[in-house]
This record gives C-alpha cells, structure tokens and sequence, in this order.
C-alpha cells in the first residue's frame, strides 16, 4: 500500500503527458524547428512553478511526510559529464522523439513498439555503467 | 468539464501538473527522475553481476519503478477514455516540413505510422530510429546523470548550473539531429 500514492502519481503524469501532447514525436520535431510555443510552455511553466516550489520548500525547512526537513542534494558541477551526456541525450532525443517518461507511457499508448527502444535504452544505460571510468565526467 | 478533459490539453494545464508531481515526491521523501529507471532495471535484471555501477539494492527504488508502472496506465488511459481524436495540433510550417521528408499525414496520429512500428524495424531507417535512438537516450542520460525530469524540471527549478549545462546539451544534441541529420536519415 505505501507505493499505492506513487502509482497515481505515475498515473497523472501518464495522462497528462498524453493529453498535452508531449508524447507525440510531432511535438518534439516541433520544438526543436521553434515552430511552436506549446512544448516551452510546458516545460517553461513547469520550471516557473518548480522554481517558486523549491524556494518555499528551501525556505521554510519544509517536512516531508515522513518528518525530516526535504533535502535537495546539488549537482556536482563538472563540464564534460552534462556537456557530452546531454548531447548525447539530445540527439537520441530528437531521433526517437521521447525522453524515458514518454518512452513508457507511449508503451500504454498502445505503441508497443517503444518496447524496443526501451530495451535498447536499458542496453544503452549498461555500456554507459561498463566504460563509464574510461568517459570524462 | 468532461469536454475540456476530452480535448487536448493546454501548455499551461500540463506544465503545472508536471511541478506539482515534482513537489509530490519531494513530499514523499524522493525525487523526479525518470532515466534513473533504466539504471534500476538494469539492476533489477542482474547486470550488478558483471558491473558494479548495478550492483545496489534496486528494491530501494521500488517506488520509481512503480511510478514508471503508473505512467504506463496513464497512458492507457488517456488513449482509451480520454482522446475524443488523437490529431496533434502541430503547426502548418511543422505539418509542410514533415511531408517534405515523406511523412503523408502529419499529426493524424500520435507517432509518425511510417516509422514507429514492428514492420519499420525490418528497415534500416526504422531500426536506427528506433534502436540507435533508444540507445542513446540511455546512455546518454545516465552519462549526463539525468533526462527531462531530473534536468529540465527539478535541476532547473533548484536552480543548478550542471543541469542548465545539460539542458544546453539537450539542445545541441536535439537541434544538430532535427536540423542535420533527420532531413537525411528520414528521407533514407
């Protein structure tokens, strides 16, 4: 039961990605030509609010549910690792028209196909874990 | 309300909703990060055996991996009940572009037909979509320690360099791709 909340979580999410269009390869296409606002307003809007969000929560020491003060480690920072990883990202990005969360929930879509891109996404994850301390980071 | 749920919902809905699944976990005791799931799969499916950057307790992260099982049914659910049409309002100049590269219709459906399906996998269009895509975005986000969610979204919204510097990246990748290398490869 106490992973019921995060399936409804998940569930939102699902629908709300589906239903704004940000699973659809078109959207993100789209994007990337700056042919439309839409997919900067999504994520525009959310960073926006994020950002009021994480201030209060910094702010006010705010709890969580279980009672200790919400802690948001920082990311160390270093060039190549977000640099090169991101690009890398990006470019699979673009191809395939889905980040992770799309990926999944185009799967519910009904795009079983995406199953594949997820396998080779988990395959792509490996190599990353078996030549990561031969990559700058 | 019914008929506002049906239609497509606007940036200014969906973006919202995406903080505040954001603030949610933070709440629960977590964070937002899909990618990271590849990594616990990995674990989950045994690859601790033969590297060690899987070798951890993946149970730990049950909870993401339920999340990923939610996002799974909530597409479900969207495409069953919830989509009275499943045209994308992409824009004309976007719609022009993409039947410059082959794709008939445009925005009829969700996913372009001619590429995203079992039978495009037998070409090698499809299959460098499809599999090399996948691949890296998988290598890529772990690389860069995160994907949209935990960069774009909850990176951005602490206000930390490394995930603007990623987001950066993002874009290089995404825009060299659409600009590039899609005219090219999808024409192929």
């Amino acid at each position: 039961m106490k992973y019921f909340k995060y399936l409804v979580l998940g569930i939102a999410f699902g629908i709300t990605l589906t239903k704004a269009e940000v699973v659809s390869w078109y959207r993100i296409y789209e994007m990337f030509k700056f042919q439309s606002f839409h997919m900067y307003g999504v994520i525009g809007s959310a960073v926006v609010l994020g950002i009021i969000i994480t201030q209060i929560i910094k702010r006010t020491k705010m709890k969580s549910m279980s009672g200790d003060v919400i802690d948001i480690p920082p990311k160390k920072f270093s060039y190549p690792r977000y640099l090169i990883g991101g690009t890398i990202f990006g470019l699979g990005w673009a191809m395939t028209g889905a980040c992770p969360g799309p990926m999944f929930i185009l799967v519910g879509n009904g795009f079983l196909v995406m199953l594949v891109a997820i396998a080779s996404g988990l395959l792509g994850t490996y190599v990353y874990g078996r030549l990561r301390h031969r990559l700058p980071h | 309300m019914l008929e506002f749920i049906n239609q497509p919902w606007p940036w200014w809905v969906a973006g919202p909703i995406i903080a505040l699944v954001m603030f949610s976990l933070l709440y629960f005791g977590n964070n937002f990060g899909v990618s990271a799931n590849f990594r616990n799969m990995c674990s989950m499916l045994g690859g601790g055996k033969s590297c060690e950057f899987f070798d951890f307790d993946w149970r730990k992260q049950t909870w993401n991996l339920v999340f990923v099982l939610g996002t799974v049914i909530g597409g479900f659910i969207a495409a069953q009940f919830l989509m009275l049409e499943t045209q994308i309002g992409i824009s004309e100049a976007t719609k022009s572009d993409l039947v410059g590269l082959g794709i008939a219709n445009p925005g009829a459906e969700i996913l372009p037909p001619e590429i995203f399906s079992f039978e495009s996998l037998l070409s090698l269009k499809g299959i460098i979509i499809i599999i090399v895509g996948g691949f890296l975005v998988g290598f890529g986000t772990r690389y860069a320690g995160g994907c949209t969610s935990g960069h774009a979204i909850s990176g951005l919204s602490d206000l930390q360099p490394a995930s603007l510097l990623a987001v950066v990246g993002f874009f290089i990748g995404g825009l060299a791709m659409t600009w590039l290398i899609i005219p090219s490869l999808y024409t192929l």
